[in-house]
């Protein structure tokens, strides 16, 4: 009973010490469910990240949109498809960064890459 | 009396709402998925349920991680449609049934099911793209009465499958205990396979979800013992969403026959589809 998940490989888990981990990111990113604050995000993304009381490592992985780095660093993955939306970079995209191809290479790899 | 007059297990592809808004239909790359819907919808014309009790899951657009709900039932006589991040889809204000779900509220937490009640509840693409494909709405609404039960399968710990199944079968004892007539589908939904995150991106397992829908249809308190582990390892971390689908099961009964079967796996995500009809 209660055993915890054991790791699997290229993959994040998402359990209550991550999320702990991510808390700030993932407050930040549910913000954007707004309208509003998706403009102000825009509008200036850095006083938006000092808002939400990001650490300097945590800004710097939303500057350079280092999306394997923010999921390690504990966003949630629907989390971050709210930042990926704000920032045009849709899921594939995402994904395509954190595989670590190119999103042409990426969508190669896909059984009918016109279903986006 | 209430009476569950069927059960649809369904993936609820993000992207799927969009293809929909755009007129997608027709797209090669789309039709597969559309058309499979078009006997489903005929179906269910001919059953004609007055409520869809939908299990799905929030994807952080209504529910916060700052307190975060393993079971959320919503008690409601509407539902808005939620901004996920990426403005709302142009759909009307799902309808919901205040006194069927109170009375479900009711009996559950008799049960021993603690559930989180919502009378407010925002529902987004986990609840609207099976909403839409199987009950379409129009300018003046949904053909059909919403319950929306939310599950917990984001934040680990999640609930074992056995739960997911065992709140399936609470929930039928819930709905047939009702006093008025009301004819019920119930709808599981996610998965199948699929993993959105890690150098694993983009996993599928076309034979794990045809064993799990094999399974799901012969087997299913066999395939409630599955553990998370196992799911996640054999078809993708956000796989773990199937368990949703055993909570359909759950609430179904032993005579329960499948109707319809499909699979579609064209871009990160294996989209199944089965119906059973009680
Ligand atoms: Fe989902």
């Amino acid at each position: 009973m209660g055993q915890p998940l054991k790791p699997i490989p290229d993959t994040s888990i998402f359990d209550l010490r991550l999320s702990r981990r991510g808390r700030r990111l993932n407050k930040m990113c549910e913000a954007l469910c707004s309208p509003a604050e998706r403009e102000a995000f825009k509008r200036d993304e850095e006083a938006f990240m000092t808002r939400f009381s990001l650490t300097e490592d945590e800004k710097k992985l939303i500057r350079t949109r280092d999306f394997k780095g923010l999921i390690e660093a504990g966003m949630n993955i629907y989390a971050m498809l709210k930042i990926g939306s704000a920032t045009g970079n849709s899921l594939y995209k995402m994904g395509a960064q954190m595989r670590g191809e190119s999103y042409e290479e990426f969508l190669k790899t896909r059984n009918i890459s016109g279903a986006v | 009396m209430g009476k569950i007059v069927g059960g649809i297990g369904l993936s609820h592809v993000p992207s799927v709402g969009p293809a929909y808004d755009r007129g997608k239909q027709q797209d090669p790359a789309w039709k597969p998925l559309f058309d499979a819907y078009i006997p489903v919808r005929e179906w269910l014309a001919k059953l004609k349920p007055d409520v869809a009790i939908v299990v799905y899951n929030d994807h952080v657009a209504d529910f916060p991680f700052a307190r975060y709900p393993t079971f959320a039932l919503g008690a409601a006589d509407s539902y808005a449609i939620a901004d996920e991040g990426f403005g709302t889809r142009p759909l009307p204000e799902v309808s919901g049934d205040a006194d069927f779900s109170i009375h479900l509220c009711e009996q559950l937490i008799q049960d021993e099911f603690d559930l989180t009640v919502c009378q407010e509840m925002g529902v987004e693409h986990g609840f609207l793209v099976p909403m839409n494909l199987c009950f379409p709405s129009t300018a003046s609404g949904w053909p059909v009465k919403s319950v929306p039960l939310q599950i917990n399968v984001v934040q680990h710990p999640l609930p074992t499958a056995r739960r997911c199944f065992k709140l399936g079968q609470a929930l039928r004892r819930a709905v047939e205990s009702y006093e008025e007539k009301v004819k019920v589908v119930i709808l599981g939904t996610g998965g199948m396979s699929h993993q959105l995150q890690g150098k694993r991106f983009g996993f599928m397992n076309e034979k794990f979800d045809q064993w799990f829908m094999d399974e799901l249809e012969r087997n299913p308190e066999g395939l409630a013992g599955i553990s998370h582990q196992k799911i996640m390892e054999e078809a993708g971390a956000e796989a773990v969403e199937l368990i949703m689908w055993l909570t359909m099961r759950g609430a179904l009964s032993k005579k329960a026959k499948r109707v319809h079967r499909h699979y579609y796996a064209p871009m990160t995500t294996g989209m199944g589809l089965i119906t059973f009809e009680d």
